[in-house]
This record gives C-alpha cells, sequence and structure tokens, in this order.
C-alpha cells in the first residue's frame, strides 16, 4: 500500500504544492486504495476515477505554469457523502428512488470543494435520505466498520467515515442532522464536525430535516477538519438560512489547541450527558479525557441541561414532521424511480414511493405525516418546537458557565450490523447526545478519546454556541495531541487491515 | 344527480339572505419568480423558465423576492390593512402534479397584511364597504394540459403533459370577510368588488390583472341564510370564473340554485363547484372523501419577514392617489356633479381631460372640448376618445391660441380637423392653413368700411344707433375674410367707424 | 394550557390512512409492522407533553435571522434538456405523467 495514502490532508497539500508529489500519483494511490479494500468495507456508491484524475491533473498544470494553488487543501482527494448534487456524478442520497439520478446542478458545497481544487473521488453510502445511525438503512447495502468488518460505522454518513479509517481518502464531508457526522466519526475513530446552523450552505443538500441539516467536514485530524471547513463554509445568498458572517478562524485556533494549553479554557461537564447508562467502555474513556483535558490546564465545570432529556422525544418528532414534507416531491413526475404503467398518477405516485423508499423513511414519513394532522399537531410539533426553545436555552445558560461543553459522542461503540435494525427506538437511542445540538443550532464536534476494552474506538463531543468554533477546534487539537503522545501516534493507525 | 330546480330571484330573497364571500390571486408583475431568479414572462415556450428552485428538485431551496414583498405591502396599505410586524411562510401540504415540492409554500396564520376594506362604489353611486380579512404571499403552479379528454378537460383524459413556467410566479391571495347584507344586489357587489380591486391594482402597477389571461384569478363563495334569521347556511365555493360578468353570473345562479335546493327541503353540499362559462351555471367538482388537511406548518427553509416601520412608511409614500381618492378631488376641483363625473368615467374621458388640465387648460374648457367636439369626432369615425390622433397637449394649446385671441371657436374646431387629419401640430396647422384670426386694425377697417359701403342703409341704421344692425356688417365682413377676424374686433371697428362724427 | 400528552396509541387504520395521506402503497404485511412499531416510537416522542411549556415561545429556526431577501433580478437557469433529463417521460417540452384523477 502506497505510504501516501497514510498522510493526512496537510501533509499531502504540503508535498502536491511544493511539487515534490503530483496530485495525479496523489488521486491515483487513493484510487487504487479503493479499487483494493472498498469491496469489503463498500464506502463508497460511486467512483469518478477519471474525473478524479482530470481535476488532480489540472491542479498540477497550474502549479507546474507558477500559479498559486486555489486552496490550501488544491489537489488533495476528497469523499464526499452522496446527499450533495453533484453535476457529473448520480446522487442518489442513500435510496432506491434516486438510482442513477443526475441533476442538473451542483451544490454550493461542491462548486466550492471544485473551485478550491480539491479532487472528488466519489459518493459515499449513506443511511436513505440520512435517516439513521448505522448505515444499514442504505438501498444498496451496508458500509463496513474498516475496525471490525461485521460491524456498523455509523450513520446516517457511515461511508464518508469509513473511506477515512480505510484511508481511501484524507477528507471526507457528510451531513449531521441528529449527529450523523459525529456518530460515525466516533465509531471509525476519526474526527467529525457538525458547524453551527447555517455556517455550511445548504444549497443542493438533499434535505433530510431543513432546521436541522448542516454539511460539515470529516478528517483524521483536527487539523485537517479545520482545513476543510475553512474551504466549504460561509455565507450563501442561495441558502436563506445561511449566516453571513466570516467563517470562525478554525485552522488558527487548531493551530493554537496544538501547542497543547488549555489554561483559561472553562470546560463544562454536562450532568445529563455524563455517561449514566452507557456502554461501561465509553463511559470510562471519557472519564479519562475530561482529567486529560484538567492536566492541560483546563477549568473543569459542572452544567445542568435539565431539558436535554427530552432531545430524543422533540427531534423524533421535528425530524419526521419535516422529512414527511420534504420527501413528498419524489412521485415520480418530474425524476426518479417511476414505477407503475397504465395506471393513474395517483396510484403511479403511491406504487413508486412504495418500491423506492426503505422502511425507516417510511416509518418517519407516516409519524410526521401524524404529528402535523390537524388535532395533533399542538400536542407533538408544537410541542415539540417548544422543547426546543428550553433546550436552546439549556445551551445559553450552561454556555455562561463554560466556553465549552464535553459529553461522550455516542452511549456505545461499534455494534454489530443487524444488531438494531429491526428495533427502531433503540437505534434512535445512539443519537442521544448529538440531538441537543442540531435542535439548538449550535456548534458541536467528536474527537477520538481511545478505544474501549473491546477495542473499539469511542469519542469524546467537544460543543460549542453557535458560531464559537474557534474555541472548539483549539480545545479538540488541544486533547488530540495529548492522546497522541501518550498512545505514541494517532490510533488512527492501529486500524487492522481491511480483509479482502 | 337531479337536475337542479330554479327559484326566481325575487322568490330566493323573499326566504333568503345571500352571504358572499370573495377570494382574489393575483399574479405579480415582477421580473422574477417568488422564490428564484426566473423570468416570469408569459407565453414561453414550455420549461425554458425554470431552475432547481421552481422544479422542486432534491436540495433546492428558496430565496424570497424582495420586490414581491413590496408589492405585498403596498397591496395591503391601499386596502387599508394593518402591515403585520412580523410573519412567516408555512408549508400547505398536498399532492398535485403541477406542484414540484407537493408543497406550496405560502402564508397560513401569519399573513403579511389583515384588516382592511375597500369602498365599493355600484352604479346607482352608493357605496359598499367590502372589508378585507387577510391579503398574503405565495406561489403559483405549473400548469397542466389534459390530453385524451373532451375539450381538453380532465375528465377521461389519458394524460397530462405539465410545464413548470409558471410554477414559483409570486401570487397574492385576497381573502374578504363575509360580506352579509347585500341583498338583491349581491351580484352586483360581487362584481363591483372585483372590479374596483382591479382598478386598484392596476393603479398601484403591481399586476397586469387581465383575468381573461389567468393574472387575476376569482373564487366565488356563497351561502344563504334563512331571511333575517342570521342563522349562516353552508358555503360552496365556485372557480373558474373568468371575467367580470362571470363572477356576477356566478352568485346570482348559486343563489337560485341553492335556494332551489333548500326550498325542496334539501341540504346545500359543502363543495368546490366550477362555473361553466357557456351555460352561466355551475356544477359540482370531484367530491373528496374527507376535507383536505393540508398539516400547516412554519417554512423552515425561510426565515421571518418583520418590515421594519420606516420601510413600511417609505412604501406609503409610493402609493398612487388611489382610484377614489383621485374622482373625490377631481369632483371637487371640477365642481362636478356625481352624476357627471360617472359620465366622465363611463366615457373614458377622464384621464384625457386631467392631461389636458395638467397641459395648462382651465377645467371647464378641457372638459368641453373632450366631450363635444371630440367626442362627435371619434363617434362619427367610430373609434374611442383615446384613439383620437390629437393629445391633450394639443388640445390645451388649441384652447390657448383661442383664450389669447389667435383664434376664435370655428377656427380652433379647423385646427383641431388639420391635427386630426394628420397635418402637424396645432400651429404648424395654423400656419399651414393660414387660419390665424387678422387681427391687423388696418386691414379689418379696410374690410369694415367696404362692407358699409356696400350696404349704405344698414350702416344708416347704425348710425342713427340701432346697434343691433351691426351684426349684418360683421357677417360681410367675416365673410370677406373667411373667417379669419376676431369678431368681437370687427363689431368694435363697425360700431367705431359709424360712430357720429364730431365735427 | 399544556398540551396533554395522548395516551392511546396509534391503530393499524389510521397508520392506513396516513399512508394514504402520503401516498405509499404500504402492503398489510407492512402495516402490521409498522403499527406496532409507530405505536411505540409514539408512546416515547409523547414525552414532550409532559414538559411544562405553555408560556415558551416555539422555535421553528435555529438562527435568529429575519428579513432575507434577494434583488428581483434574473438568474440564470436551466434550459428545456436539462430541466426534462430526468424525466420519466416526456413529450413535447413537457413532462408527461399519468392521467390524473384529482381536481386542480
Amino acid at each position: 500500500m502506497s505510504e501516501l495514502i497514510r498522510l493526512t490532508a496537510a501533509e499531502l497539500a504540503e508535498k502536491i504544492h511544493s511539487r515534490e508529489v503530483s496530485a495525479v500519483e496523489v488521486a491515483q494511490a487513493h484510487l487504487d486504495r479503493i479499487a483494493a479494500v472498498d469491496g469489503t468495507v463498500h464506502a463508497f456508491l460511486h467512483v469518478a476515477s477519471e474525473a478524479a484524475l482530470v481535476s488532480a491533473a489540472l491542479v498540477d498544470d497550474g502549479l507546474a505554469a507558477g500559479v498559486a494553488p486555489a486552496s490550501p487543501l488544491a489537489g488533495v482527494p476528497l469523499a464526499l457523502k452522496d446527499v450533495f448534487t453533484t453535476i457529473d456524478m448520480p446522487t442518489t442520497a442513500g435510496s432506491k428512488i434516486l438510482s442513477g439520478w443526475r441533476p442538473p446542478y451542483d451544490a454550493t458545497l461542491t462548486t466550492r470543494l471544485r473551485a478550491a481544487g480539491v479532487t472528488i473521488l466519489g459518493k459515499t453510502n449513506m443511511d436513505e435520505f440520512a435517516m439513521g445511525s448505522s448505515t444499514e438503512y442504505s438501498a444498496y447495502g451496508p458500509t463496513r466498520n474498516p475496525w471490525a468488518t461485521a460491524r456498523i460505522p455509523g450513520g446516517s454518513g457511515g461511508g464518508s467515515a469509513a473511506a477515512l479509517a480505510a484511508f481511501e481518502a484524507p477528507l471526507a464531508v457528510g451531513t449531521d442532522t441528529g449527529g450523523s457526522v459525529r456518530q460515525p466519526a466516533a465509531m471509525t475513530g476519526t474526527v467529525g464536525v457538525k458547524p453551527t446552523y447555517g455556517g455550511v450552505s445548504r444549497y443542493g443538500l438533499i434535505a433530510c430535516a431543513s432546521s436541522l441539516d448542516q454539511g460539515g467536514p470529516c478528517a483524521r485530524t483536527v487539523g485537517d477538519a479545520a482545513l476543510l471547513h475553512e474551504v466549504i463554509a460561509g455565507y450563501d445568498p442561495l441558502d436563506s438560512t445561511s449566516i453571513d458572517e466570516p467563517v470562525p478562524a478554525v485552522v488558527a485556533a487548531a493551530r493554537l489547541g496544538a501547542s497543547g494549553d488549555l489554561s483559561g479554557v472553562r470546560v463544562g461537564v454536562i450532568r445529563e450527558l455524563g455517561g449514566e447508562g452507557y456502554q461501561a467502555g465509553v463511559r470510562s474513556s471519557f472519564d479519562a479525557a475530561v482529567v486529560q483535558l484538567q492536566k492541560l490546564g483546563a477549568e473543569i465545570v459542572e452544567v445542568s441541561c435539565p431539558h436535554f432529556e427530552y432531545g430524543l422525544a422533540a427531534y423524533y418528532l421535528i425530524l419526521p414532521s419535516e422529512v414527511s414534507s420534504n420527501l413528498a416531491r419524489f412521485d415520480a413526475m418530474r425524476y426518479g424511480l417511476r414505477v407503475g404503467t397504465g395506471a393513474s398518477a395517483e396510484e403511479v405516485m403511491a406504487a413508486t414511493r412504495e418500491a423506492g423508499f426503505g422502511p425507516e423513511v417510511k416509518r418517519r414519513i407516516i409519524l410526521g405525516t401524524y404529528a402535523l394532522s390537524s388535532g395533533y399537531y399542538d400536542a407533538y410539533y408544537g410541542q415539540a418546537q417548544k422543547v426546543r426553545t428550553l433546550i436552546a436555552r439549556d445551551f445559553a445558560a450552561a454556555f455562561t458557565h463554560a466556553d465549552v461543553l464535553v459529553s461522550p459522542t455516542a452511549p456505545t461503540t461499534a455494534f454489530p450490523i443487524g444488531d438494531k435494525v429491526d428495533d427502531p427506538l433503540a437505534m434512535y437511542l445512539n443519537d442521544l447526545a448529538t440531538i441537543p445540538t442540531n435542535l439548538a443550532g449550535t456548534a458541536a464536534l467528536s474527537v477520538p478519546s481511545g478505544l474501549a476494552d473491546d477495542g473499539l474506538p469511542v469519542g469524546l463531543q467537544v460543543m460549542a454556541p453557535a458560531l464559537g468554533e474557534a474555541v472548539m477546534y483549539r480545545v479538540a487539537a488541544a486533547y488530540e495531541a495529548a492522546r497522541d503522545a501518550e498512545d505514541g501516534g494517532p490510533l488512527i493507525h492501529r486500524v487492522p487491515e481491511v480483509p479482502a | 344527480m337531479t337536475t337542479p330546480t330554479l327559484v326566481g330571484y325575487d322568490e330566493v330573497l323573499e326566504h333568503f339572505d345571500p352571504v358572499l364571500g370573495l377570494e382574489v390571486h393575483v399574479e405579480l408583475s415582477t421580473n422574477t419568480k417568488m422564490f428564484c431568479g426566473c423570468p416570469t414572462e408569459f407565453g414561453a415556450e414550455p420549461n425554458t423558465q425554470v431552475c432547481p428552485t421552481c422544479l422542486g428538485l432534491p436540495g433546492s431551496l428558496p430565496v424570497v423576492n424582495r420586490s414581491a414583498v413590496e408589492s405585498a405591502i403596498r397591496i395591503g396599505l391601499a386596502l387599508n390593512c394593518s402591515i403585520a410586524p412580523w410573519c412567516r411562510f408555512a408549508r400547505k401540504n398536498y399532492f398535485y402534479p403541477d406542484m414540484p415540492k407537493n408543497f406550496q409554500t405560502s402564508q397560513y396564520d401569519e399573513p403579511i397584511a389583515v384588516n382592511g376594506y375597500l369602498d365599493v362604489e355600484l352604479d346607482d353611486g352608493s357605496t359598499v364597504r367590502v372589508e378585507i380579512e387577510r391579503a398574503h404571499m405565495e406561489e403559483d403552479t405549473g400548469k397542466s394540459l389534459h390530453v385524451g379528454g373532451a375539450a381538453g378537460r380532465i375528465h377521461g383524459a389519458e394524460y397530462s403533459l405539465l410545464d413548470y413556467n409558471r410554477a414559483g410566479v409570486p401570487l397574492i391571495e385576497i381573502v374578504t370577510k363575509m360580506i352579509p347584507g347585500t341583498r338583491e344586489r349581491a351580484p352586483e357587489v360581487a362584481r363591483a368588488y372585483v372590479t374596483a380591486l382591479r382598478d386598484l391594482l392596476r393603479a398601484l402597477g403591481v399586476s397586469d390583472v387581465r383575468m381573461d389571461q389567468g393574472s387575476m384569478r376569482c373564487d366565488v363563495n356563497l351561502s344563504l341564510s334563512p331571511r333575517d334569521s342570521g342563522v349562516l347556511g353552508t358555503r360552496t365555493e365556485t372557480k373558474n370564473v373568468n371575467s367580470l360578468r362571470s363572477v356576477e353570473r356566478a352568485v346570482r345562479y348559486e343563489m337560485t340554485r341553492q335556494a332551489g335546493v333548500l326550498l325542496a327541503g334539501e341540504a346545500v353540499v359543502q363543495e368546490t363547484r366550477h362555473f361553466e362559462e357557456a351555460s352561466g351555471t355551475t356544477r359540482p367538482g370531484r367530491r373528496k372523501e374527507t376535507a383536505e388537511d393540508y398539516r400547516y406548518f412554519p417554512e423552515p427553509d425561510l426565515v421571518p419577514i418583520a418590515p421594519p416601520v420606516e420601510w413600511v412608511e417609505e412604501l406609503r409614500g409610493t402609493l398612487p392617489e388611489l382610484p377614489w381618492e383621485r374622482r373625490r378631488r377631481i369632483s371637487a376641483e371640477w365642481s362636478l356633479t356625481d352624476e357627471e363625473l360617472r359620465d366622465l368615467v363611463n366615457a373614458g374621458a377622464l384621464d384625457l381631460i386631467e392631461a389636458t388640465v395638467a397641459a395648462g387648460a382651465p377645467a371647464g374648457e378641457a372638459r368641453s372640448w373632450w366631450v363635444a367636439y371630440l367626442t362627435q369626432q371619434a363617434n362619427s369615425r367610430g373609434v374611442t376618445l383615446d384613439a383620437l390622433p390629437v393629445t391633450p397637449e394639443q388640445v390645451a394649446r388649441v384652447i390657448a391660441l383661442v383664450a389669447s385671441g389667435e383664434l376664435n371657436n370655428k377656427l380652433a374646431r379647423q385646427v383641431v380637423d388639420g391635427v386630426l387629419a394628420g397635418e402637424g401640430s396645432p400651429d404648424e396647422v395654423v400656419t399651414g392653413r393660414g387660419l390665424a384670426i387678422v387681427s391687423d386694425d388696418g386691414a379689418l377697417v379696410a374690410a369694415v368700411d367696404e362692407a358699409l359701403a356696400a350696404q349704405p342703409d344698414i350702416a344708416e341704421k347704425i348710425r342713427s344707433g340701432k346697434v343691433a344692425a351691426a351684426g349684418a356688417i360683421v357677417g360681410a365682413v367675416m365673410k370677406a375674410t373667411s373667417g379669419k377676424a376676431d369678431a368681437k374686433r370687427v363689431r368694435e371697428l363697425v360700431l367705431q367707424r359709424c360712430a357720429p362724427v364730431r365735427g | 394550557m399544556s398540551a396533554d400528552p395522548v395516551t392511546s396509541g396509534i391503530t393499524r387504520d389510521e397508520v392506513a390512512h396516513l399512508a394514504r395521506l402520503a401516498r405509499l402503497a404500504v402492503t398489510d404485511a407492512e402495516l402490521d409492522v409498522f403499527a406496532t412499531q409507530l405505536d411505540v416510537i409514539l408512546g416515547a416522542v409523547a414525552r414532550v407533553g409532559e414538559v411544562a411549556a405553555d408560556d415558551i415561545p416555539p422555535t421553528s429556526h435555529a438562527v435568529p435571522l429575519r428579513n432575507v431577501f434577494r434583488p428581483d433580478e434574473r438568474h440564470p437557469g436551466l434550459d428545456q434538456e436539462q430541466a426534462l433529463a430526468g424525466a420519466p417521460a416526456a413529450e413535447d417540452g413537457r413532462f408527461r405523467v399519468p392521467r390524473i384523477l384529482g381536481e386542480e
């Protein structure tokens, strides 16, 4: 295996921009890696070999002509969750209903990646329409966790996280609606970030829950995630919920954090997300992480967010409601799957949606239709939106006492494929620590916090106020540096070799 | 279905009080659509004015058109509504192929304008105040063509063809409160309201308001209440009302139809009906199993609109003089009676007269010219007044020339004839035809003396004090000068020339 | 007035009705499974009703933005070919769809 695939995005960028190695060579190395292992991992739904090499060659040509690289990440390969529209690649959102669909437009995020000279290797697997915590609800088969291929990589963005952990790409982009970037990061020992709501454009992001969805950077290191964050984030006039503010200086913050000094930073431990009832190995990993942060000079405070326990319930009312409306457009009339001929439009719509959607999507559509029905709106959707306000207030109160808040990212390590797929409620519990951030629209990330006693990765969640990503990256980078020093190097390099 | 028993109109009113409600949808004439930058032009090739947003493609997002919001606020202000300090968009969820997202982005319980009124004038000069419940913003749907059925109708069609050019065009929906107490004038009131609303929207310049083109659509709601009971009856909604006349006819038909149903001891079905232009009747729409539950919720892809007070006041300043304000002012300024004003409006002369006054002519003169001579000219040519090839500025010029003595009324008419014939501006016609009044006294005196010499007995009469006889000499001089003399001056000169010579 | 937590579960008939509303032609087997699962899920999510929130305003937008507009100016869109590119059926530049039963 080429050593290039072991490098971080920052290291690759340095080598490419100094012309020590070509972008084409780097792209090819990763394409070779994908060819070698993706038969097992199944991180990718589509690999765009030709387009990737063309894109990489363009970067090399520019550099050869003495033109400055388009961005600090020009020439670096990336795996893109199949929920962002790409004009030259199919976009399926992990669903049969969009099998083979070629969008006639690029997402703003896609456009920014291209403009930055990033080499898009292909589209990654995901739970259908981003609904799930294990990637088992993908219509195209599950993705396997490179740490243990009989286990889930997390979801909904399991493909992006697995691609990183299998060294198929140094960078990836996912979307996080209730933890879909952070939880897979925890499960695969990688870094995943959910920016402030409105920080990354949703134009071209196939909507799951509009008020919760947010695209975010995924990488193997905090520094790499910061570099990618600064490429994809920023105001977009095509998205009415986009924030018109400068992107937080996360690269600088990560660099500052890497120095390892957190004196003056107040870290809040949320009583309600302290790990009670979580898997033992997850709990102990978290406790050790808190001790580590203290050693780095942070002041640890305990905070209470009493309404967080209602987060799951509120989320599983708000999300299905928005989903039931967002997915109504898939009706076989204008694009996508069409099932049934000679029947009426109504019959074709119903037959197509029945055939094209998987069980989890159907469940949520039905639940959402119910929650919005007249007579039920106040008790369900209406009430959930009020709980949302209370959760936002809990965060605001907590952030008066702490600069960042921490918790375990997920209550367990990666569970076996098939374990929870028939138990929706059990599956939903995966998200209980990550959901409050989506409801409040604040920022959070997951950074690896070691291996549990079962040998599987655990993640530490670091949360910040809206537009407060800088301090979040700083704390994560400091913690990462301390962990690497203690472990004798990033633990991700200990991921077992992927079996053929 | 049994053929409805039609009840005589008078009989309807013996038993029932009609209660009206009108919903009007207005297509705004903005450059671009409500939520995207696609053009809104009428008549383009199908699916050539579309983008990911108005096609509802996966991943697309809406962004509100500022100009549409301004129009909505101006409409609200012109209808005397309160403009909401804070409002939102909501999703109205239902499935239909002409709606790309299978929800319509609209406004539900938080519209931009509420609680206004429109004072509507009826033909007999009386006024009805129609109260406005709300005005809100929403987006239009695409257009469907039904193929294979009868006359392009949806019933019996084999398939349909969809064009989304119209999808996303901004619509303002204006809803009246219930209008009771109109009695036998309900059809007339309905028509007058829609007419007045149309005129208002035209004056605001926010829409083409062409009912025949669909840029203004009217739904008529009607119920019958047992006479003097105050108890509301069951309401029907009638769509496909495509002209002002149809509004009136639809109301009238529904009144008689519902009366027939009720008097036969049956209940009126709450339903949506379709107006049939050819027969002037309504027929029921397809019966639905249950009332539609649109599952409204706030649109998460759009943020609330909170128009600052300064902006609303700035927009209030852009309101033109509204039609009834203008009529009130003109009535006062020109001292017209209501009947006189109405005649002018009906003759289509109001704008022309106003423009003539604006060009400097006195109101009475302006009115007189347009209502008398020019109307005569228009009639004999078989055209409307505004189609005559003479402008208000030109008419004002002619009036000014008469006032200064350069023309008399007879000459003035010849000048106008010249302008109508395309000979040029009034001044050019005067020169071209040599129509200027002879004002040179010398020439006039000579003409007077000649006329006096030709009629010595008349001259004698004038000299002996019979001043009235001067008329004959004036006539002779006018004839001799081909009318190009100021008759008044000629008469003065005649009397002067006949005055006793003082020794 | 606090929202009463809904104690009665969701019936199979209700699920069938909701599926129809959502244009999902679910099978009988699915109805059985979904009805049970949704009943359990509803029981869990109904606990939002336990929170005293009478005078709490609902949040529909996490981001406190207001008055986001665009100017009334043209922005390039799609041409007819692009618009129809993914269409299951098209005719004369329009999307061709099976006969529609409902009214406009």
